[in-house]
């Protein structure tokens, strides 16, 4: 029983990867690639990794997934902040078709 | 001071989640571990202590979870959505946004949490005028107020209460 719920997440976990990556391939400019690989890389993995809490239990092999899951969720994000901002500071412009800049505008 | 009894306690924890053996010789390291960690590094960790022992935020926090997973789970299933249409139906920009939070760890959660809800990266944080430049996939109102009111301020309600 444990083992088909595992599979599962697993399964899910990687659909999700293998979006995110098809959304790093197709989106046109940095920010938007941006948004597809932090959110689905983020949820693909950690249902990689909840799948192997759910497989070996809160064993020492279990602990160190959810520590994987909390460390992952708050350090996933600030790498996408911290990327977004290299790129606008560095002068990356935005895809010709976005609609506005207000971080231009203000600077 | 706090802070530093604080820095290693929370170190020990995951130092001892992390060796998963309640052997004496992994506690004798784990403690010397911290101990350094704490001395070196304790000031860094938090500027206001005695937040962290009043249960009300805990509670918070844990409802501040659950909506977040929710949020998670529907900006996934939106970016996957919009990735997978052939038409590729994004309209991009970056808008600007008000928020009512003050203090660094809230902007930061903020922040953080913008950036994994539904089609939002946020790009940077202008902590003096407390605003924030987003990222948005698909641009609704390119006006601040409407857009803050869309974007952050169903979080920003609960991360108060975590935070205040």
């Amino acid at each position: 029983m444990n083992e088909t719920i595992a599979l599962i997440f697993i399964i899910i976990g990687i659909t999700f990867d293998l979006f995110g990556c098809i959304g790093l391939i197709r989106l046109p400019d940095v920010y938007n690639r941006l948004q597809a690989s932090t959110k689905c890389v983020t949820l693909g993995t950690c249902g990689i990794l909840l799948g192997v809490l759910i497989r070996f239990g809160f064993t020492a092999a279990g602990a160190k997934a959810l520590l994987c899951i909390i460390f992952l969720l708050l350090t996933s994000p600030v790498a996408a902040h911290a990327l977004a901002r290299g790129a606008h500071k560095s002068g990356i412009k935005l895809w010709e078709k976005s609609v506005c800049d207000k971080y231009e505008e203000d600077k | 001071m706090r802070s530093k009894i604080l820095t290693f306690m929370v170190s020990f924890l995951l130092w001892m989640l992390l060796s998963f053996s309640p052997d004496w010789q992994h506690i004798v390291i784990g403690i010397l571990v911290s101990f350094l960690v704490a001395l070196s590094m304790g000031d860094m960790f938090t500027n206001e202590a005695h937040k962290w022992l009043n249960p009300r935020r805990y509670i918070w926090f844990l409802y501040c979870l659950v909506v977040f997973i929710w949020e998670c789970l529907k900006s996934n299933i939106d970016v996957a959505l919009r990735v997978l249409n052939p038409r590729l139906p994004i309209n991009p920009g970056i808008v600007k946004v008000r928020t009512i939070l003050k203090t660094e760890t809230a902007l930061t959660f903020l922040a953080n949490f913008i950036t994994l809800t539904p089609g939002t990266l946020s790009v940077d944080v202008d902590k003096e005028n407390s605003c924030l430049y987003i990222h948005w996939i698909d641009v609704k109102s390119q006006d601040v107020e409407e857009a803050s009111k869309i974007i952050v301020s169903n979080f920003e309600r609960i991360l108060k209460e975590v935070f205040k």
